[in-house]
């Protein structure tokens, strides 16, 4: 019986079913709940967040529950769920110099105002595997003093002196774009490419921005600052006139700090690369820094030679949601188009060896 | 009683009516221009990228309560993918579906032009994974806009003619370029270059989806849609040789299906609706075939 085409509808009924039992593992153990997820798996919920582009800290974890633990599945959960929200309007800008600040360090400074606070970070942690995290029942009570209150970013000290190039400010009726709502092309402002890069993987952007410091489109950059913290987040609405809070969310920002450039009319000064997300999430917010000023490339008149500084390239291979969607859209049967390439194989082998056949009565003659 | 207080409840076929209009904008402008790509605010759909999710938005922005919904995949009603789509829309719409391509107003399909002629009143979704058939000569989507704008199509030749001079044959087989209208060489999506000729001047409207591409086109009726070839090497059909094995149709594209570890083939309709109803028992439609007679 030929039934290679028939009984799709209890097959998938069928892979759901197994896929549910597969989730929830060994009965036995215990279900995770997404409390524990929300307060033990946090930097994992932080990155579905961010390419998930929603700040829903409960439904990242739901989501990272529903996808077993997979960071992509959980963030096109996220992503096709945030596709359906109404929109009310955009909030007002952030403030992140006004951030209460968990983390901020410089690399440009040996101490600047405010001072160097480490915060939670894995950074000069012996990467040595610990029996005690996988209990951690007495763990020692840090001193940290609580959240910092509004301190100078380390970049607006080297602005103050001119010695770096402005933050470009938005002009109030300016409308920020938003390549959710309107589709991108090219080339594409500064404002869309940061919103890309956000919302891009976190081991594209690395890679990316590695290559530009193994010199594919080198830029120097120091890292100005890394600051990490709570800002608010206002609104605006129209009935009202004037912004009220919305709440407070948890932000990364990186302000990279690159080689400087002057021109017969400017003074030299450093450049910008930009980088900010949700949640903790340092790799990603450095790696777009370095991605960001890459794609300035055109802007600051510099050749474009590496893969990072081309603009095409990277906006349309960032998205993992779309990249894992195509790639693996290849596990879709395709059997009409293969058996059109089968039909033209058979054909061309077939005048092959009529040709060589015909070679070799030649040579016989 | 027991349902979540926040669960989610869509609109009509699953798209927010301010998504359906813009979705929409973008039709009625591919309309007025064959075979032009136009921009579209392509949604995250519930399904993956690469997986249907242009044809679907497209369905979703144009399906009405008293459509009948048919979808396919590779000819077939009940392929997996086909079934999924199917499914979403009949739990998000509530629309009559159908596997008879005589029945349905709408049908999406992926890979298939139906073997049956279609009608004026019938809309054919195609599922489109790269829009742009300049894509795989030039990877720059600000080098193909300028050349779609200005009609430059001498690479698109002079890669037909690399094939012949290589193989002595347009290597295309599927995704074959065509000229719509006399102006937009199109990428048909990737049917078997045999459904091209069903293109031109169809009665029904076609439309095409990408969603990962963002990307919307459409073949108005009664168009001419002309696959592109050369004098000395016209356009040329291909189907295998044979009839078959179900049906014993002879003008049908078929599916090539290895039976053992011996490498026997039989060669089945892809179109299993047109098949079953060679076969005359429409009722038989989705129910499992009994031992398929042996070629």
């Amino acid at each position: 019986m030929y039934v290679a085409v028939k009984g799709g509808e209890r097959a998938i009924e069928n892979a759901h079913r197994l896929l549910a039992q597969e989730r929830r593992g060994d009965p036995a153990v215990p279900e995770l709940s997404l409390e524990q997820i929300g307060q033990q798996l946090t930097l994992a919920v932080d990155r579905v967040m961010n390419e998930g582009s929603l700040y829903d800290r409960e439904l990242a974890a739901l989501a990272i529950k529903q996808a077993r633990g997979d960071s992509i599945e959980a963030i096109f959960l996220l992503r096709a769920f945030r596709a359906t929200l109404p929109r009310f309007g955009m909030s007002e800008l952030i403030d992140t110099g006004a951030m209460a600040v968990d983390r901020r360090i410089s690399s440009t400074f040996k101490d600047i105002p405010g001072g160097q606070v480490l915060g939670p970070t894995f950074d000069y942690t012996h990467r040595l595997l610990e029996t005690q995290s996988a209990t951690a029942d007495d763990i020692a009570p840090a001193s940290a003093e609580g959240k910092l209150p509004k301190m100078p970013r380390a970049t607006d000290l080297l602005a103050a002196d001119d010695l770096i190039e402005r933050s470009p400010q938005a002009s109030e009726d300016e409308r920020v774009g938003d390549l959710t709502q309107d589709p991108l092309s090219f080339p594409a402002d500064r404002d869309l490419r940061l919103q890309n890069l956000a919302r891009g993987d976190e081991g594209f952007l690395l890679a990316l921005g590695y290559s530009t410091q193994r010199g594919y489109g080198r830029n120097h950059p120091f890292a100005g600052e890394i600051r990490l913290g709570d800002v608010e987040v206002e609104f605006a609405p129209e009935e009202i006139g004037f912004a009220v809070p919305l709440g407070r969310i948890t932000v990364t920002e990186c302000q990279m700090v690159n080689q400087f450039r002057g021109s017969a009319t400017e003074p030299p000064r450093f450049t910008r690369g930009y980088g900010l997300g949700f949640g903790h999430c340092e790799r990603k917010v450095m790696a777009m820094a370095l991605v960001d000023r890459a794609l300035r490339a055109r802007e600051l008149g510099e050749e474009a030679r590496g893969p990072a500084q081309d603009e095409e390239f990277v906006l349309s291979h960032s998205d993992n949601v779309q990249a894992t969607g195509f790639v693996e859209h290849l596990k879709l049967p395709h059997h009409v188009d293969f058996q059109a390439e089968l039909g033209l194989i058979r054909r061309l082998r077939a005048e092959f060896e009529a040709a060589s056949s015909d070679e070799v009565r030649e040579a016989a003659e | 009683m027991n349902a979540p207080q926040n669960a989610p409840a869509y609109n009509f076929a699953y798209l927010d009516e301010q998504t359906k209009r813009m979705i929409r904008r973008a039709i009625l402008k591919a309309v007025a221009i064959p075979g032009y790509q136009v921009p579209f605010a392509s949604r995250e759909m519930p399904m993956p990228y690469g997986w249907g999710t242009g044809g679907v938005q497209v369905t979703a922005a144009i399906l009405g309560p008293d459509d009948v919904l048919k979808v396919i995949d590779q000819g077939a009603d009940d392929t997996t993918n086909a079934v999924s789509i199917r499914k979403f829309f009949q739990k998000t719409a509530g629309v009559k579906t159908t596997t008879s391509a005589r029945e349905a107003t709408v049908i999406q399909t992926r890979h298939r032009i139906p073997e049956t002629p279609l009608t004026g009143n019938q809309i054919l979704v195609y599922q489109v994974p790269i829009p742009d058939p300049l894509r795989y000569l030039e990877p720059r989507e600000t080098e193909t806009r300028r050349m779609h704008a200005l009609a430059e199509y001498g690479l698109m030749h002079v890669k037909l003619y690399e094939d012949i001079a290589r193989h002595g044959h347009i290597a295309t087989t599927y995704a074959y370029p065509v000229k719509v209208d006399g102006r937009y060489v199109m990428d048909p999506s990737p049917t078997p270059k045999f459904d091209n000729p069903k293109m031109d001047g169809c009665p029904a409207l076609q439309l095409f989806g990408a969603g990962r591409e963002k990307r919307i086109y459409a073949i108005p009726p009664h168009t001419r849609v002309v696959s592109l070839d050369f004098d000395d090497h016209p356009f040329e059909r291909y189907r295998y040789d044979g009839a078959c094995a179900l049906c014993g149709a002879t003008d049908s594209y078929l599916d090539e299906i290895v039976t053992d570890d011996r490498g026997t083939r039989m060669f089945v309709c892809s179109d299993t609706d047109y098949c079953e109803g060679r076969r005359g028992d429409p009722e038989e439609a989705g129910a499992p075939q009994a031992e398929a007679p042996r070629p």
